[in-house]
């Protein structure tokens, strides 16, 4: 052997990072990506002989705090079936003691990403849609996402939107709730400090948690009860701030008004019904926000369609553009004939 | 690399588990004191050795005899004796141990044959002084960091020296083989895939994978085994993980 050079070393570092999966039917591939609080992996299913995902704890948690955190975002991932949530396959805890868990191997590219290569306006807003119906479908199912943000947004080869990272999601109250979540199928499996204690409590002493340029004032603020489904609305509202601009929009100050910078600001090309329908979704207050994210979807989509939002008033004039913009055939039509006439008139006169 | 010692490193013959050589060092047992120097040893004298020529900028021949000497005086002073695993690595505490004592060294006029008459190891310096010339040219604002990396550097080598021999005692000499074309290899994995390796061990890809995993596996654990030994307390052996691997245990 001869001496390791900082390459070999540096490889050899990374597997002697991995996790020792040696009494289970996963092999560790590479790392993929590390959070605050996990690594993920690249891993293989050693019986399916398929590639997946391979989530692990790795902050420090003598308490078993983020392992309960772990599994109840495991429990969360496996309520939601949905084309937008990466399905989950399997949790379990390493001879260490940390909680895993696997699921798909998403290829693709973060939002934030794969918008550099996509110039156009609709398209951008026919992503955005795509989030909102995931996001939609979560809250049906009484789950808030609380991290929505463009780095935690994929966008797969043929052009399907996932909404990953779950660790901050909070199940709203029981009674709200219409999720059918059993906790009980896989706590016999897994180790966790409270077993029976699910993650709505888990910040309930209010933990500021989140990225702050998506959060929205109430999380920002800590007011843990106040979170609902309007929160992440605020989170979409940021993300399309960010998908027609570019640019993310202002973190939350609690200790100043909350004066929201307005997409047209940095760019005056900016449809002004878009900028609303951003701008509603970003409201300080979220009884000024949209009720649900599915209102959202439903007024980008009038949008699209040449409509009329519900989040601006356009003037006489305005309506009118929008109709010419809309029916530009029929205008064109129009204005042929009336040329027509015109120049007959004009021609057949003696 | 495969002579640089016979000092304790390159032989696995301790407990697994739970064995500080840190500790050893201190204890009243003469046996015990000397397996636990021998360790520390084994594990230090090389990044020791660079440190000195590099950052005290020594000739070689000088860099030797001071890495005697630093080694023959702590364990007749008892110098790690003095660690408080409470304030700092046990590594950062060496060092320190050694810069105040290359600068005594300094001081004391009769330094042609301070170390000289004290060489009790068996050191592979020429080889150390290969590496060194191998080596990028430390920056001198950040030798504290080119101590600690050589010292990792050394640490892996022992480790993978002790895997290869824990391969070839159980049998499994292939297993070693596939992770040093695999994991060694000098142009790194782009180079080398499972399907030559299959292809040159005339062995399915599946089982060469396998062999690949089994001894990663090993190596881990030996890596962990001689970090315990080298740290004096559970919280250091966990600090000393995360920030060399990024393991959390």
């Amino acid at each position: 052997m001869s001496w390791l050079s900082d390459n070999v070393l540096n490889h050899l570092r990374s597997v002697a990072e991995h996790p020792d999966l040696s009494h289970t039917k996963y092999r560790c591939l590479e790392k993929v990506a590390t959070g605050g609080m996990a690594t993920v992996y690249l891993a293989e299913d050693t019986e399916l002989r398929r590639p997946l995902a391979l989530k692990v704890l790795t902050a420090a948690d003598s308490r078993g705090d983020l392992a309960e955190r772990m599994m109840q975002e495991a429990r969360i991932i496996a309520a939601l079936e949905h084309p937008s949530i990466v399905p989950i396959h399997d949790v379990g805890v390493l001879p260490d003691g940390r909680v895993f868990y696997t699921m798909k191997f998403v290829k693709g590219r973060r939002l934030d990403e794969h918008i550099q290569n996509t110039p156009s306006l609709p398209e951008r807003l026919r992503l955005f849609q795509k989030l909102c119906e995931a996001v939609a479908f979560a809250h049906s199912r009484g789950i808030i996402h609380r991290d929505l943000k463009p780095e935690n947004i994929m966008v797969g080869d043929f052009g399907e939107v996932l909404v990953m990272d779950w660790g901050l999601a909070k199940l709203l109250a029981a009674d709200d709730a219409k999720s059918e979540i059993d906790s009980s199928t896989i706590q016999s499996k897994v180790r966790v400090r409270s077993p029976t204690k699910l993650s709505s409590q888990a910040t309930e002493h209010g933990t500021v948690m989140g990225t702050p340029a998506y959060m929205s004032p109430e999380q920002g603020r800590g007011e843990v009860k106040q979170i609902d489904e309007r929160s992440d609305v605020y989170a979409l509202g940021a993300i399309l701030f960010f998908l027609i601009t570019n640019t993310p929009p202002n973190a939350f100050d609690p200790m100043q008004e909350h004066q929201q910078l307005r997409p047209r600001q940095i760019n005056d090309k900016i449809p002004k019904a878009i900028e609303a329908i951003c701008l509603t979704a970003l409201s300080p207050s979220k009884e000024n926000r949209f009720a649900s994210a599915r209102e959202l979807s439903e007024d980008v989509e009038r949008f699209l369609n040449g409509q009329a939002v519900t989040s601006y008033h356009e003037s006489p004039l305005e309506k009118l553009a929008r109709w010419v913009k809309k029916n530009k055939f029929v205008v064109s039509l129009l204005l042929v004939y009336v040329v027509m006439r015109f120049l007959i008139y004009f021609v057949g006169r003696p | 690399m495969h002579e640089d010692t016979h000092i304790g490193g390159g032989h696995s013959q301790f407990p697994h588990t739970r064995w500080s050589a840190i500790i050893a060092s201190g204890s009243v047992n003469p046996s015990e004191r000397q397996r636990g120097f021998e360790i520390l040893v084994a594990a230090y004298w090389k990044p020791v050795y660079k440190y000195i020529r590099i950052k005290w900028r020594k000739p070689n021949e000088d860099a030797k005899d001071l890495t005697q000497a630093f080694f023959a005086k702590a364990i007749e002073k008892d110098f790690f004796k003095g660690f408080d695993p409470g304030r700092a690595r046990f590594r950062t505490y060496l060092r320190s141990c050694l810069d105040g004592f290359i600068a005594n060294e300094e001081k004391a006029a009769h330094r042609i044959k301070r170390g000289g008459q004290q060489k009790i190891l068996s050191l592979d310096f020429a080889n150390a002084d290969k590496e060194l010339n191998l080596a990028e040219i430390p920056d001198p604002n950040k030798l504290d960091d080119f101590f600690d990396h050589e010292w990792m550097r050394h640490l892996f080598s022992l480790c993978v020296q002790q895997l290869q021999a824990h391969c070839q005692n159980s049998g499994k000499t292939i297993h070693f083989e596939i992770f040093e074309r695999y994991d060694l290899n000098e142009d790194g994995e782009d180079k080398m895939t499972y399907n030559k390796l299959a292809a040159d061990f005339h062995l399915p890809v599946t089982q060469v994978t396998n062999y690949l995993a089994f001894a990663r596996r090993e190596f881990r654990r030996l890596l962990l085994e001689k970090l315990r030994e080298l740290t004096a307390t559970e919280d250091e052996f966990q600090n000393e993980a995360r920030a060399l691997f990024g393991i959390e245990l």
